[in-house]
């Protein structure tokens, strides 16, 4: 079972968390060409090391915050709160 | 290549088998080749396979970082259908199930297929509607399927509890859909594509793909670099890795999907059972184990170990559906790596890279398109054009907006 930090919370089970997907994407300009707009909609990073993303703390306090995770081994990396920057973390790849 | 037969076997149990040859070449690695398929799973055999016997292309290596058939080949539940909704998908996985239907007599390896029929619940009246729907679509598409009442769920597998927490309401069954052997499967394709010529190359990573001018020009593993003009990816859970080593980003989510089996039992249930709502299927493994899964672990992932939600969830479903089964113990749970694309179509075909394609994007699916994955994939790489079958599935769809969302393809409720 893996354990997630909530920012708000502390430390819960990873059943009381929902996933959202890649954090930090940004929408292009709307007069974007259709490859660009089909990358903002369906591309996301899907690394095999560290991964940026947003949780959803479902079962507790309601609320969203970003994780950098590793895919490979499952460490929690760093965990903040949504609007801050990406922070600077790297991960041995496995 | 040495046949096997009724009389190889009398002959190999008569000299206390000590005299089968092995079954496919070890080869020594070359500086080039017409076409480098990487991966040794069921898609680049197949692939291999179906270029040597339909294409006359024999100057063919397989690179595979680890040992073949060790990926999701051999970590599927083996389950073979073709009740999709869409006809694009219909098209294809039924062209899958025709040639798994020989695949024992072409390949002359037995493969086990046991066409024991799939069958899927419906718990409401609502699940029921949805069931007729897709049970039409199947029949429209050409494939036969059979709506269930629950007493004919109940003569099909006794062994269901029908007024449960989750009430059989009826089903559908796909007669045809079955399992097979899946380690059967990876080792005929190899065994075959090795009797024709082909390099099976295990243990070698690729570390890089050399392109100049906008085409493929060959390789870069951990044994040295291979010189090729054509190079396929066939490494399912990995496609987003090697992908990007050509600078090519792919609409996939890589997650964890697992599967456990019990402890084997007595024969007790000769069909596989599929319930969409709970997320969970059940079959019987000819060795007599129970062999279920469930949904895949939502969160992106390659460390290929399930997590204990999900299994607690799979099991929970198995036992509330079948109460019988819950003394079993499991014996083993395992995960593999699913690349999941976001209609959960295939990604199959040309890339912007000259003489690269991609087979992937099988999501929780790629062990019933193995045949048919090698065998449109292979035309799609002699003739450097998608096969009829594969047109719709290219990496184009998502900036034309032609997506073909295929809901069935798990055969689950998402």
């Amino acid at each position: 079972m893996m354990q997630l930090p909530c920012p708000y919370c502390g430390v819960r089970d990873e059943d009381e968390f929902r996933f959202g997907g890649q954090s930090h994407i940004t929408r292009p300009d709307l007069n974007c060409s259709d490859a660009e707009w089909a990358d903002y909609l369906f591309c996301r990073d899907n690394p095999q090391g560290v991964h940026f993303e947003r949780w959803l703390h479902a079962f507790g306090c309601g609320r969203w915050f970003n994780l950098a995770r590793h895919t490979v081994t499952h460490e929690i990396l760093a965990c903040y709160r949504m609007g801050e920057p990406k922070p600077n973390v790297t991960g041995d790849a496995a | 290549m040495k046949r096997y037969s009724a009389l190889s076997l009398l002959a190999g149990a008569l000299t206390g088998h000590r005299r089968w040859s092995q079954a496919w070449r070890t080869p020594e690695l070359r500086k080039s080749y017409d076409v480098v398929l990487v991966g040794a799973g069921g898609h680049g055999l197949a692939t291999a396979y179906y270029l040597a016997k339909k294409h006359g292309i024999r100057n063919i290596a397989i690179l595979e970082k680890g040992h073949l058939g060790g990926g999701s080949v051999g970590r599927n539940t083996q389950v073979t259908r073709s009740n999709y909704f869409w006809p694009e998908s219909a098209a294809f996985f039924d062209h899958s199930l025709k040639l798994y239907e020989s695949m024992s007599v072409d390949l002359n390896f037995n493969v086990m297929l046991s066409q024991r029929g799939i069958l899927t619940l419906a718990h409401s009246h609502h699940d029921l509607e949805a069931l007729r729907r897709w049970a039409n679509a199947i029949q429209v598409n050409e494939i036969d399927s059979e709506l269930l009442t629950p007493g004919d769920v109940k003569r099909i597998a006794p062994l269901i509890r029908m007024d449960g927490r989750y009430p059989v309401h009826g089903g559908f069954i796909q007669r045809r859909g079955g399992i097979s052997r899946h380690d059967a499967v990876a080792w005929a394709y190899a065994r075959a594509a090795s009797a024709l010529g082909v390099d099976i190359i295990q243990q070698c990573e690729v570390t890089g793909l050399t392109i100049a001018g906008n085409r493929i020009r060959g390789v870069e593993t951990s044994r040295g670099p291979i010189t090729t003009s054509k190079l396929a990816l066939c490494v399912a859970g990995h496609t987003s890795v090697l992908a990007a080593m050509a600078g090519i980003r792919v609409p996939v989510n890589s997650m964890t999907l697992q599967a456990m089996v019990s402890e084997p039992i007595k024969p007790c249930l000769d069909t596989i059972v599929l319930s969409p709502i709970v997320h969970m299927y059940v079959s019987q493994s000819d060795r007599g184990e129970i062999v279920l899964g469930g949904g895949a672990d939502v969160y992106t992932s390659y460390s290929q170990r399930g997590g204990v939600p999900v299994l607690q969830e799979t099991v929970s479903a198995l036992t509330e559906l079948f109460p019988a089964f819950s003394r079993l113990r499991l014996m083993r749970q395992w995960a593999g790596i699913v690349d999941i694309t976001p209609d959960t179509t295939p990604l199959m075909g040309k890339t912007p890279v000259e003489g690269l394609y991609i087979s992937g994007g099988w999501g929780t699916g790629g062990y019933k398109a193995i045949p048919a994955g090698g065998d449109t994939m292979a035309h799609t790489i002699a003739n450097d054009s998608p096969h009829p079958l594969i047109a719709s599935f290219g990496l184009d769809r998502f900036a034309s907006g032609a997506l073909i969302d295929e809901g069935a393809a798990s055969g689950v409720a998402h």
